[in-house]
């Protein structure tokens, strides 16, 4: 046993020589700032961003080639860190199209009158009754979609507020194609506020 | 020399080490999405598995063997198999910082290629000589490199194809590998 410790200690010393003389003989200067980057990324290499890895996202962070907020993972807070270790304006509006809130709604024809989805909404919304149809008011719901997982009839559903006069909005000025595979070289639309471009 | 080039013909062609021994299926489906990074991986695996292959055979037969430890082959395999990839790692990065850019994080993945491992295995099952177990990791690493290249370039063509959807993307690059796998049995007539 005590051999094959030693054979194992010695392959691994040699190795572990030869590879750190190589090292010292290749010359690599490493960018300090893609160290300081891919420190900050979560370094799972999960390739969610559309890169192989946090190395190579690091890369096309500092390119300015991808934006900020490239990691799923990392969430707002990583964004902001690389704000503010890359001195680019943080801009976290990629949601081109309106999303109106949601409120549930019973779909008369399916409802059975079963309550379970009165028992499961949280803010009272539902009234009914046992074996009487359903209804959800809307001042109460607060769109959780409780009651759709609930139902066994999928007799509710979730539907996006219908536009009128008090929810109307105008639209945000239009962006590049966000459809474009990869999705790089956005952040000069992206940066490029209404404001700066008026 | 003539045994020679049979043994590199065999090995690249007949027995080839991913369509017909099905190893190393990783980088396989995993790299071939583009000709160029396809082929920097069948180079950077092709000098891992021939380093590699000679690296075991010099360890089995002066280490390993001479003292009585073979069932440490595995372990002091791997643990080569991982200097040599760590040795081409810096290579890489100090003579093509691109390459190395593009491979990214399948270039440390060559470690858990099982054809590297898998070749350095059945050399010391074979008890090759040195040149042959040279060549066997050569050879091997060619019919990679080949298979490589030649799927990388089908894919390249069938993301353009019209696909239907029920097919399109991973499902049809399965189907055209069991296709390509077909094609390569019949290398197995080849008179060597």
């Amino acid at each position: 046993m005590i051999t094959s410790i030693l054979i194992l200690t010695l392959i691994g010393t040699l190795l572990g020589l030869m590879l750190s003389t190589v090292n010292h003989l290749l010359p690599y200067a490493e960018d300090p700032l893609i160290a300081r980057i891919t420190e900050l990324l979560p370094g799972t290499q999960c390739g969610q961003c559309g890169y192989a890895g946090c190395g190579q996202a690091a890369a096309a962070l500092i390119e300015s080639k991808a934006p900020l907020t490239l990691c799923p993972p990392g969430g707002p807070s990583m964004a902001r860190q690389l704000a503010q270790a890359l001195d680019r304006p943080l801009d976290q509006s990629a949601s081109t199209t309106t999303r109106l809130p949601s409120f549930a709604r019973v779909v008369p024809e399916l409802c059975i009158g079963c309550t379970k989805c009165i028992q499961e909404c949280p803010t009272d919304a539902i009234v009914g009754a046992p074996k009487q149809l359903h209804v959800v008011l809307n001042q109460a719901c607060n769109g959780c979609g409780a009651c759709v997982d609930a139902c066994p009839t999928e007799g509710i559903l979730l539907a996006e507020m219908a536009f009128n006069l008090s929810n109307w909005r105008w639209s945000k000025p239009p962006l590049p194609n966000p459809f474009r595979i990869p999705l790089v070289a956005l952040d000069d639309g992206l940066n490029t506020t209404p404001e700066s471009s008026l | 020399m003539h045994e020679y080039l049979a043994l590199l013909l065999g090995t690249a062609l007949v027995n080839n080490v991913v369509l017909v021994q099905f190893l190393g299926l990783c980088p396989f489906m995993g790299v071939s999405s583009k000709i160029d990074s396809a082929l920097g991986m069948g180079l950077a695996t092709t000098f891992v598995l021939t380093l590699a292959s000679a690296a075991s055979w010099l360890i089995e037969h002066y280490i390993l063997l001479p003292l009585d430890v073979g069932f440490l082959r595995i372990l002091s395999f791997i643990l080569i198999i991982a200097g040599v990839v760590q040795f081409t790692e810096l290579c890489i990065r100090s003579l093509s910082p691109t390459l190395y850019q593009n491979l990214g994080i399948f270039l440390p993945l060559i470690t858990t290629n099982c054809a590297v491992l898998g070749v350095a295995l059945l050399n010391s099952q074979q008890s090759n000589s040195f040149i042959r177990s040279l060549l066997y990791g050569f050879g091997a690493a060619l019919g990679f490199l080949l298979v490589l290249v030649i799927f990388a370039g089908l894919r390249e063509r069938l993301a353009l194809a019209n696909t239907s959807k029920l097919f399109a993307g991973s499902p049809i690059a399965f189907i055209t590998a069991g296709l390509l796998s077909m094609a390569f049995l019949g290398f197995s007539g080849l008179p060597l």
